[in-house]
């Protein structure tokens, strides 16, 4: 069976045993950490711990292969918008010109430019493992605790958990309303046909799909009433664990991640670090 | 204790009552079946006990419904839980929780029980149903009567008092809806709670003793009464509800039901010498027809062997077969045993590693999924899940349509004749989602026919029918057979497969362990255990009436239905 694009992948690591709360709350210090900093220093620390990570949580790269390469592929589109835009971004923010040849019209390549576009495929690296390790090792039923613990209502949290854990299911679905519709000779892959049709096909295949997940939805959100969900202003959860001193620690280090990047703000005098100057 | 007086509902979107003049008392402690064909109303009265009406659905209530005193104005969806469990129909879709325990906890969750409590609690209520190993995987990896287990666990932790099972047999295979009705039975008298099973499946539901049986037909209460009365009058026959087999096994031999032979279980049947003796002359009256001339091959399977790309372990593994020119085949087994694979691998929707399927001597590996179904046709068990279109004629000229070869007139005749033999012709201007879901299942079946195929593969045709729709379905199917269409059938209905099919191809952990006529596939125990098959009544009518020779048993009384229902 294919696996999901982006769903969870039950193996045994010290980042799966670790409380959903706790992969949340890293999440969010990590990446806010990430995202106020242009310092190439603590993205290239906060890249290899990233990496680390990975590592630990023992998800291999081809488990998680078409979310990489779909953000990639994104990355590198950003990349080239950001050139094509502003292909002076670089020397505007540190301040210095060192250009190092002439592309054509009115680009040309500067060390500035390339260094901070550096930076910002760094960004790309250490956020998009982050939340690749937190949705494929945090459970849905947990990451909706977790949700529901950092405020958000339960049944708001809820509804993103089933949503996530029947992103399998529909998939599934869609394969065998696919192949059975291709036997009718509807083609998907085919280049003979023009795009139009194409997503013709495609979109006239969404029409059970949509049918038979509305039919889902009514069964289960009539056993879901019927064992009392909505009932009560909280709920507890049968799967929340603990703190241990493993959550503690990892809370303690994003936070010191976030207070770095702070404090490099202060050092640096900006987001940014010049080796320029 | 549960009381109608005098109830009706109408839904808000109908013009007419779906229910009218329900007057009904379920006792504590009481054993109930609710019976009738489909769309009689006994889902509603479901609906009505455990207050999904009108929590999800609205409409109006005349009369009056008190659940233990209590008026069910007083009373929503959320207090009644507390009183009433329901086990839905499919198991599998209403699995809220990803693993076993979770599942079981969700209704304390809500009830924002503490943690340590809950666990505890968790595990009692898995000790009483036998799930208590598999607390930790996840419900939709477990066969289908652990799947029951885990569902009635759901409800029980609750404590609750009244059981309602709505259609618990749907789905499953015959032994484990054998093991549902048994569990059923050890729960109710461990506890004694109340129980109430809505199902149209009467024989199986009466494997084990029921206090009562509530019949219902057009939305109203047409007879209430115990088994034994039920089954000596004509009351199921004229709602249209199947009777047990071995009823009307009694009935054509000319046996008067009556209370003093017992007729409510078949191990309880206590047959005169005189009633003996006219099974037996009926047994050696039924004529045998001559066996018709063996067809030509029309496929032939050859060491097929199949995995998927991720998984190291086969889900078929060398099976092979050969299917004639005109036959209608059905394919039984356990679920997960590989019955509805092989299917798929047979047209091309998956592909095999080992092997060859070989259609009247050509090889079918060299043709697209598109040239294969011009072949082959499949009809999913869902119709749903096949419709595109929103009008009949568009939806059954579609495939035609986008072979672009004949003519719009052409294919306009070719759908026309489809239609016609579907009997659909007189709605073929209608749009799809006017059609009820049978007539939908006819809407697919002749857009798969249009295509002309030889071969059409129907995975559970009848599943979710009612008596009369399945006969319907079943008798259009055998007569596209006599037409020469070859018909493959993937079922989990032994009456099914004795009454229309003539051999059976018996499927069990990825392997094909048994190819025969389908008396003898249910009078081979080792093959019936393996397969998760059941044997039917008229196994042990036979031994009642010192018949040896069980499947001739079975092959003359399939012979005698096939007579008298012409």
């Amino acid at each position: 069976m294919s696996r999901g694009l982006f769903n969870y992948i039950d193996r045994h690591s010290p980042i799966h045993r670790l409380t959903g709360a706790t992969k949340l709350l890293c999440l969010l210090l990590l990446t806010f950490s990430a995202m106020v900093t242009f310092d190439t220093r603590l993205l290239g620390v906060l890249t290899i711990i990233s990496i680390v990570v990975m590592r630990i949580s023992k998800i291999r790269f081809k488990d998680v292969k078409s979310v990489f390469w779909f953000s990639f592929v994104f990355m590198v589109f950003n990349n080239l918008m950001i050139f094509l835009f502003s292909p002076e971004q670089g020397t505007e923010i540190y301040g210095t010109r060192t250009e190092i040849c002439h592309l054509f019209w009115i680009y040309n390549l500067t060390y500035e430019q390339l260094f901070y576009q550096l930076n910002v495929i760094l960004k790309y690296f250490c956020t998009i493992p982050f939340v690749i390790i937190f949705v494929s090792t945090t459970n849905p039923s947990e990451f909706a605790s977790s949700l529901n613990r950092i405020g958000i209502s339960y049944k708001v949290a809820y509804s993103v958990a089933l949503a996530m854990r029947y992103i399998p299911d529909i998939q599934r679905e869609y394969r065998d309303i696919s192949v059975s519709q291709q036997a009718r000779g509807l083609e998907m892959s085919s280049r003979k046909q023009s795009l139009f049709k194409r997503l013709k096909n495609a979109a006239s295949m969404l029409f059970p799909l949509i049918i038979s997940s509305i039919d889902r939805i009514e069964v289960i959100a009539n056993a879901m009433e019927l064992r009392g969900f909505g009932k009560n202003k909280k709920r507890t959860w049968y799967t929340s664990r603990l703190f241990r001193s493993s959550d503690i620690l990892c809370i303690v280090l994003s936070i010191l991640m976030l207070g770095a990047s702070f404090a490099l703000q202060y050092v640096n005098g900006g987001r940014y670090f010049n080796p320029f100057v | 204790m549960i009381e109608f007086r005098n109830f009706g509902f109408k839904y808000d979107a109908q013009s007419e009552p779906t229910l009218h003049d329900i007057n009904l008392t379920i006792g504590n402690g009481e054993k109930v079946l609710i019976c009738g064909p489909s769309g009689c109303g006994k889902s509603t009265l479901a609906h009505c006990i455990n207050g999904l009406i009108p929590a999800s659905r609205h409409g109006t209530v005349t009369g009056e419904l008190t659940v233990d005193g209590k008026s069910y104005k007083d009373l929503d969806i959320f207090k009644l839980s507390k009183t009433v469990g329901t086990v839905l129909q499919d198991s599998d879709a209403q699995f809220i929780g990803l693993t076993v325990g979770e599942d079981i906890a969700f209704a304390l969750e809500n009830d924002t029980m503490d943690v340590e409590e809950m666990r505890k609690k968790v595990r009692e209520t898995a000790e009483i149903v036998g799930v208590t190993s598999h607390l930790n995987h996840a419900p939709h990896e477990l066969s289908g009567g652990l799947k029951q287990r885990v569902s009635l666990a759901g409800v029980m932790v609750d404590n609750v008092s009244v059981l309602l099972f709505d259609e618990p047999l749907a789905n499953l295979d015959p032994a484990a809806g054998k093991a549902t009705i048994e569990l059923i039975d050890s729960i109710q008298k461990e506890t004694g709670c109340t129980v109430i099973i809505i199902e149209h499946r009467l024989e199986d539901v009466l494997h084990r003793h029921v206090d009562r049986i509530v019949l219902m037909n057009d939305g109203r209460i047409v007879s209430d009464t115990n088994t034994a009365d039920l089954l000596c009058s004509d009351r199921l026959r004229e709602v249209g509800i199947r009777e047990p087999l071995y009823i009307t096994a009694l009935k054509y031999a000319g046996v008067r039901i009556r209370p003093e032979i017992h007729p409510e279980h078949i191990d309880l049947l206590d047959l005169p010498k005189e009633d003996i003796e006219k099974v037996r002359s009926w047994y050696n009256a039924v004529k045998i027809p001559r066996p018709e001339q063996e067809q030509p091959a029309v496929l032939d399977v050859v060491n097929l062997s199949m995995h998927y790309d991720d998984w190291r372990n086969n889900v078929l593994n060398d099976v092979s077969l050969c299917i004639n020119r005109g036959e209608m085949l059905a394919i039984v087994g356990k679920n997960g045993a590989g019955k509805s694979t092989f299917a798929k691998v047979l047209c091309g929707f998956e592909k095999h590693q080992k092997g060859t399927v070989y259609m009247e001597g050509t090889d079918l590996d060299i043709l697209s999924i598109k040239e294969r179904a011009q072949h082959i046709g499949y009809v999913m068990q869902n119709p749903n899940q096949m419709i595109v279109k929103t009008m009949i004629r568009e939806e059954v000229g579609l495939g035609l349509e986008l072979q672009g070869k004949l003519s719009k007139e052409e294919i306009g005749r070719r759908v026309d004749k489809a239609l016609k033999i579907c009997g659909l012709y007189q709605f073929r201007s209608w749009p799809i989602s006017a059609l009820s879901y049978g007539q939908k299942k006819r809407v697919t079946i002749a857009s798969i026919l249009c295509m002309d195929p030889k071969i059409i593969i129907l995975d559970e045709p009848t599943a979710g029918q009612d008596f009369r729709h399945y006969t319907e379905i079943m008798e259009f199917l055998e007569e596209l057979n006599k037409q020469g269409i070859t018909i493959i059938l993937i079922t989990h209905d032994m009456h099914l497969m004795i009454e229309y099919c003539t051999r059976a191809v018996v499927f069990s952990d990825t392997r094909m362990i048994g190819d025969e006529s389908c008396e003898d596939v249910l009078s081979d125990d080792k093959l019936v255990k393996e397969a998760s098959l059941k044997k039917t009544s008229l196994s042990t009518l036979a031994s009642i009436c010192s018949i040896e020779d069980e499947s001739q048993f079975i092959k003359h009384f399939i012979i005698a239905d096939r007579q008298v229902r012409k």
